[in-house]
């Protein structure tokens, strides 16, 4: 292989050079913390943007790869593989671009100890980072094992009054998933004699073919594999870290959470279990399909019985990931590509809810729904961001919301692999039911009467840094929502290529 | 087939126009009306102006429609995304059907803004919050740039864009005051208004998602409008059912049909110009619009039209039994426009869509009329409720310091006064005379009276019902029989007699900017019924539409449903003079069909206790439900007891009984301590050599390697 | 030529003063420079020998001598070392005698 500039090593490790400076930094130098965080992630959104110029979006293979021998023991081939292609591009834009924004977003927020908050924020990019990246099991593992450490930490030391319960949690329900994982790593690994995913993808169906691999084994394997993805989502009902997790995380801590952590779960779905188990994804889509209409539905009916407003948009999650899984396992191109775009929505959306949510917490410090009202007569600006916001998250025509559920829920209804419209017909009940939670949040909070809130604190409206954090985030919701072409383009070609590898 | 059907003659090019005028204005007015404190003249001006620019980007495609004889024209401006099998572009269709509705959104939509300028100045004066001037007028182009991407939309997705964007700037505009109640005190009603009304557009807009699932899937993997037209013809006829069902749905929805309108009376709370052109002209008119477009589906499914007939039959009456027992001047007419959006709906459910569509145009303008008006009296008697209290405060104190107070008294007052209760009213010919005189006309074109707009239009979907659906017809021309009868009783409630409280008797005329579009609405009102004289040679709206409707049967007048109709709403209006004309109601009387009709007025009064029963049946539940799943199965079930108490308890029980206690502390702990011991003793012993001193280190180290050396030399 | 055993007992006796000054003085400085006489009586002994076997196997070899470059080097890094270490006392103990500095004490 002819040597090219390891452009994604560099993206993946880039935010270590900034780690690197942080730790010659005195903890009182808060400021110039900052702004070497900042400049680091904000370098490392232009490296992938970068990337981004060199990627090719009719190519529906892996580029820019990086490929080198790591470890070769005992047949045990272990690659350093990193690449990208259609299916991942777009995460790793969000993940550089959610990484900076939630550097900005703590400028003020974070106070103690600021240095070693920089340092877990810049490290957890790298794991993200290399989790969409690597192409061998192996190294995919170590990253994704890897992102679970800084975000033990954010979460367990700058979290509310449960921050340590909700830590731990957070870090037994992820590991006790991905155990399983290894263990299906590991008999792949043995049975083809590699780690790399697209030399196992060359191998295995021969292995099915042959009945080396059994139609039982490899629904276990299936199963193995998204017991850990299945969590990470969270599926209902394995959701049951989510809310604990983000009620006490950090608002940043809360962006990466619902931005890109929980797309590592749907993910390793598209990535990993589809194209690895090609009859057994299409055996499990009705069941994956009917759990995601539960959790679609259940999801929008507790959110709105909720009085703690990051609950509220934690539970939204649940929902909106339901969309997501419903999408991905309607196994047809509108489906899937439904689903990636309904991830970077999802990312975009709740990111940005839970950046509104903070950034009011940090002037009221209340997370109660009931004392707050009439906030967009007091806030203008933050109320109609809050409102772009709200709706985009709740599927309105002309924001990115809707383009996700919509070609979800028509792959879904038209899907072969679920053969079954009613999971999409119900699933579009949760549209309705979105309305109705969002609409109570926004109400709650923003309209009516002014809450009591506003008797005890002189609330001001957004300064200059918060407008300027939600920018890029409004400005994507707009394009995507008017004009998505160009991202399903980059899609495109590497969805229909995954699908076209499905037995269907 | 499609693509070169794509013209680029005539002023199509300019389609786009449409939708970016009106964002024009939005954008300039969000950006600088506040920063360089634009005064209110022009902010309004500007928005207007978008607005006009779009009226007249109407008439030059209707114009360059006609120069090719009503052949549809598209114009894509730009690709929207494609997937797998679905394509779809933001392409403008432009044909007979979609440029009428352009003219009488953009058209309307024009009169109301300039009207809105004036009535806004007051309205936020009253609500002293200045500030939100510049809001409204955002809202309403934003709101009309929505309303034209739903009727120029050559999708079903593009149509269903602007769908759900009017739904969103109805929300918007209904929760304009959002911190108050319609009289201005704090409350959550109106936001709760706004609520409502979005999420019951909401249910039917599952409708119409599903409706287009199923229109993808089962007709040609398309939502361009021929395509699946055309599609349709070979297919099923149950999907087509399917379809047209869950179109109805969405219908009953945004035309605020039985089951769904119950949004639209709560929708008022809005501004007065919002309730006139959203919730009366346009806005609610895109269900007949979507019913009309779908023309090809229902046409192949006849059960379905029947049910979409009856729907629309059942709820014009059950509508105007409501609207008899409302005292609020907008209720009723909220009322009134769900009944007559019921005769919309049953005529395209008849397919007389000819008829629908003429009742649609008319029903903008003379509803938009009446809407209005019914503004131009609130602020009237609000004006005149401003005067008597400053008259009242004028020998205490300058009229700038009595006007604080009144704030303070709107706030805390111990019961605020209603501007828009009719039972405040009284007498007002004399007082707003030029008010009077529109909604007079507006009342008269409302309640089917010949030569006004409302009789043609009326007549032509009562003599259709007569031929096809005869349980329609009588449904309709009872409810047009109410339709006469609550017009009435408002004209002599509100104008005649003599005035019952003193704002009222206080009343002002409204400025020309407010009666000037009114005059123009009133012309159109008495003049609209021309668009289609049912006669030989003069059913001109019926020919145009029938370039895009195919055939359409254009019937001559019919002497005896005509003079039916006539005759009811004669009566009608002779008895609300019996009732209400001829005695008038006193201050503090109840009204007299009270006494008359006993419960049966309660249940309209009262609205037949539908809101009641859907806050028991569904709303309630609902709640209940959520909360049972989040509070029980949720966190006490899932959370606290299977992940709490049975797995995180049993993990912790585990390891500190099972393990640490037995197997740990008598086992593995009793070995490892007994070492610990060995070596603690150990240890204890040779720590005395340690003495810190790094000499005797050394010297140790010096006497090792003379040893060593001794061993080495000596061995 | 001076005979080697001359260079070797000069060496004995440097590097007993050496161990001497370790042994009995307490000051680190002075601790240091035995030190150093220790190192380079060792330098003497191997400069000496390899002066006295330079040919093996018929071929010349200064592997005594390269030795000494070694040590040398070694003493200054040790001598780096060991005073920044003094220095570093100092600040904290105020002191830099030998016998005040036994925090190691078991």
């Amino acid at each position: 292989m002819e040597f090219h500039f390891p452009l994604l090593t560099l993206l993946t490790f880039f935010p270590v050079v900034g780690v690197l400076v942080i730790l010659f930094l005195k903890s009182e130098q808060k400021n110039a913390i900052r702004w070497v965080a900042l400049t680091t992630a904000l370098i490392t959104f232009g490296i992938s943007l970068w990337a981004f110029s060199l990627f090719r979006s009719a190519n529906p293979d892996l580029q820019l790869a990086e490929k080198y021998n790591w470890i070769r023991v005992a047949g045990w081939n272990i690659y350093y593989y990193l690449a990208v292609d259609g299916l991942s591009v777009l995460l790793v834009l969000l993940t550089t671009l959610l990484s900076a924004i939630a550097i900005l977003c703590t400028w003020t927020a974070v106070e103690d100890r600021v240095k070693d908050f920089m340092i877990f924020s810049l490290l957890l990019e790298v794991g993200m980072n290399g989790v969409f990246l690597a192409q061998d099991l192996f190294l995919f593992y170590i990253f994704w094992e890897f992102s679970l450490v800084p975000m033990y930490f954010l979460i367990g030391i700058w979290g509310g009054p449960r921050r340590v319960y909700a830590a731990v949690k957070f870090f037994l329900y992820t590991m006790a998933g991905s155990i399983l994982m290894l263990v299906a790593i590991l008999y792949l690994a043995i049975q083809t004699n590699t780690f790399s995913v697209p030399d196992m993808l060359s191998v295995l169906p021969g292995l099915y073919a042959a009945g080396t691999i059994s139609a039982g084994a490899q629904m276990l394997l299936f199963v193995a594999f998204a017991a850990a993805f299945a969590i990470k989502v969270p599926m209902w009902p394995l959701h049951s870290w989510l809310p604990d997790a983000h009620v006490e995380a950090p608002t940043a801590g809360s962006v990466i959470l619902a931005g890109v952590l929980l797309k590592m779960g749907t993910y390793g779905f598209l990535r990993f279990n589809i194209p690895l188990f090609p009859n057994a994804a299409i055996q499990a889509a009705p069941w994956i399909a009917a759990l995601g209409t539960i959790g679609i539905i259940y999801g929008a009916a507790v959110s709105y019985a909720q009085q703690d407003i990051k609950k509220l948009v934690a539970y939204s999650s649940v929902s909106h990931l339901g969309f997501v899984m419903l999408g991905l396992f309607a196994l047809n191109p509108e489906g899937v590509a439904g689903a990636i775009i309904q991830m970077v929505n999802h990312g975009i959306s709740t990111g940005a809810l839970f950046l509104l949510l903070g950034m009011i917490y940090e002037r009221t410090h209340t997370r109660d729904i009931n004392v707050y009202g009439g906030l967009w007569k007091i806030m203008p600006v933050y109320g109609s961001i809050m409102m772009i916001a709200s709706f985009s998250s709740m599927g309105l025509p002309g924001l990115n919301g809707f383009i996700g559920e919509f070609t979800i829920l028509l792959g879904a209804f038209g899907s072969k692999a679920i053969s079954n419209p009613w999971f999409a017909g119900i699933s579009a009940i949760g549209v309705i039911m979105a309305a109705i939670y969002i609409l109570y949040l926004f109400q709650k909070m923003f309209l009516g009467p002014a809450g009591e809130v506003t008797h005890h604190h002189e609330l001001k409206d957004l300064n200059w840094r918060e407008i300027v954090t939600m920018i890029p985030l409004v400005v994507l919701m707009f394009w995507i929502g008017l004009y998505p072409a160009p991202f399903f383009n980059i899609l495109a070609p590497a969805v229909e290529k995954l699908l076209s590898a499905l037995p269907l | 087939m499609h693509l070169s059907e794509i013209t680029s003659s005539g002023f199509f090019f300019l389609a786009p126009w449409l939708v970016f005028a009106p964002l024009a204005g939005l954008l300039i007015n969000m950006i600088f009306a506040n920063r360089f404190k634009f005064s209110e003249n022009l902010i309004g001006g500007i928005a207007s102006a978008a607005s006009g620019v779009a009226f007249i980007v109407s008439i030059l495609l209707t114009y360059s429609l006609s120069l090719q004889h009503g052949e549809a024209a598209r114009w894509r401006l730009a690709e929207w995304f494609s997937i797998g099998s679905l394509s779809l572009d933001w392409t403008f269709r432009m044909d007979t059907l979609s440029t009428t509705m352009m003219l009488v959104v953009s058209g309307v939509g024009t009169l109301i803004h300039i009207y809105a300028i004036g009535y806004m100045r007051e309205d936020v004066r009253f609500k002293h919050e200045e500030g939100r001037f510049a809001r409204f007028f955002i809202f309403l182009n934003l709101f009309l740039a929505s309303m034209l991407v739903l009727v120029s939309g050559d999708s079903y997705l593009m149509l269903f864009v602007g769908w759900e964007g009017v739904g969103f700037c109805s929300f918007l505009l209904i929760g304009f005051w959002f911190e108050m109640d319609t009289l201005g005190r704090s409350s959550w009603a109106n936001s709760n208004a706004a609520k409502k009304a979005f999420i019951a557009n909401r249910v039917g807009d599952f409708g119409f998602l599903i409706a287009s699932f199923l229109i993808f899937w089962n007709l040609g993997q398309s939502l361009q409008f021929d395509q699946v037209f055309e599609a349709a013809k070979n297919a099923p006829p149950g999907v087509i059912v399917a379809i047209t069902l869950f179109l109805l749905l969405g219908v009953a929805g945004k035309s605020a049909q039985i089951p769904l309108y119950i949004w639209l009376p709560d929708a008022m709370a809005g501004p007065t110009p919002v309730s006139a052109l959203m919730h009366a002209a346009t806005m609610v008119t895109a269900g007949v619009y979507l019913v009309t477009r779908s023309a090809p589906f229902y046409n192949l499914v006849p059960d379905a039209q029947y049910i979409v007939a009856m729907v629309g039959a059942i709820t014009a009456l059950f509508a105007a039994t409501i609207a008899v027992g409302q005292y609020d001047i907008k209720k009723v007419l909220a009322y009134s426009t769900i009944s007559q959006l019921g005769f919309m709906v049953a005529a395209v459910g008849m397919g007389a869509y000819v008829a629908g569509f003429f009742h649609l145009i008319a029903h903008a303008f003379f509803k938009a009329l009446l809407f209005l008006s019914a503004g131009s009296i609130i602020l009237g008697i609000e004006r005149g409720h401003h005067h008597a209290e400053h008259a009242e405060h004028a020998d205490k104190s300058k009229s700038k310091k009595g006007k604080k107070e009144e704030h303070g008294h709107a706030e805390h007052g111990e019961e605020a006064f209603d501007p828009g209760d009719m039972r405040n009213m009284g007498g007002m010919r004399k007082t707003m005379p030029v008010t009077f005189w529109m909604y007079l006309i507006g009342a008269l074109a409302l309640s089917g009276i010949f030569p006004f707009a409302g009789f043609w239009s009326k007549d032509e979907i009562l003599l259709d019902a007569k031929l096809h659906y005869p349980a329609a017809y009588w449904l309709l021309t009872i409810a047009a029989f109410f339709t006469a009868f609550y017009m009435g009783r408002q004209i002599w409630m509100v104008f005649f007699g003599e005035a019952r409280t003193a704002p009222a008797k206080h009343a002002q005329e409204s400025p020309k900017v407010m009666t000037l579009p009114l005059v123009a609405l009133a012309i159109l009102s008495v003049g609209g019924g021309a668009l289609n004289f049912p006669f030989e040679g003069f059913h001109n709206l019926g020919h145009w539409l029938e370039h895009t409707l195919g055939e359409v049967e254009s019937m001559p007048l019919n002497l005896q449903v005509a003079g039916v109709s006539t005759l009811l709403a004669l009566i009608a209006i002779g008895i609300s003079w019996l009732i209400y004309g001829r005695k008038p109601l006193q201050n503090g009387e109840p009204d007299p069909l009270k006494k008359a009709l006993g419960f049966i007025y309660t249940g309209m009064e009262n609205k037949w206790f539908v809101d009641e029963g859907y806050a028991a049946l569904v709303i309630k539940p609902f709640d209940k439900l959520s909360q049972f799943l989040a509070d029980v199965v949720d966190w006490r079930f899932w959370h606290d007891f299977v992940h709490e108490r049975l797995i995180a308890g049993t993990y912790n029980w585990i390891s500190a009984i099972a393990l640490d206690k037995y197997s740990d502390k008598q086992g593995i702990d009793a070995f490892a301590n007994g070492l610990a011991t060995v070596s603690q003793r150990l240890s204890a012993g040779m720590r005395k050599i340690q003495n810190g001193f790094v000499r005797s280190y050394a010297l140790s180290i010096l006497l090792g390697v003379v040893l060593i050396l001794s061993y080495l030399i000596f061995k | 030529m001076t005979p080697l055993n001359y260079y070797i007992a000069l060496s004995a006796i440097l590097f007993s003063i050496g161990v001497l000054g370790v042994l009995v003085r307490r000051n680190p400085l002075i601790i240091f420079m035995s030190i150093e006489l220790m190192l380079n009586a060792a330098n003497l002994a191997f400069v000496a020998f390899g002066r006295s076997f330079e040919i093996a196997n018929g071929k010349p070899f200064f592997s005594g001598q390269i030795f000494v470059f070694f040590v040398i080097a070694v003493a200054a890094a040790e001598v780096a070392v060991g005073l920044a270490l003094i220095v570093e006392i100092f600040k904290t103990k105020n002191t830099v005698n030998i016998d005040d500095v036994n925090s190691l004490k078991g």
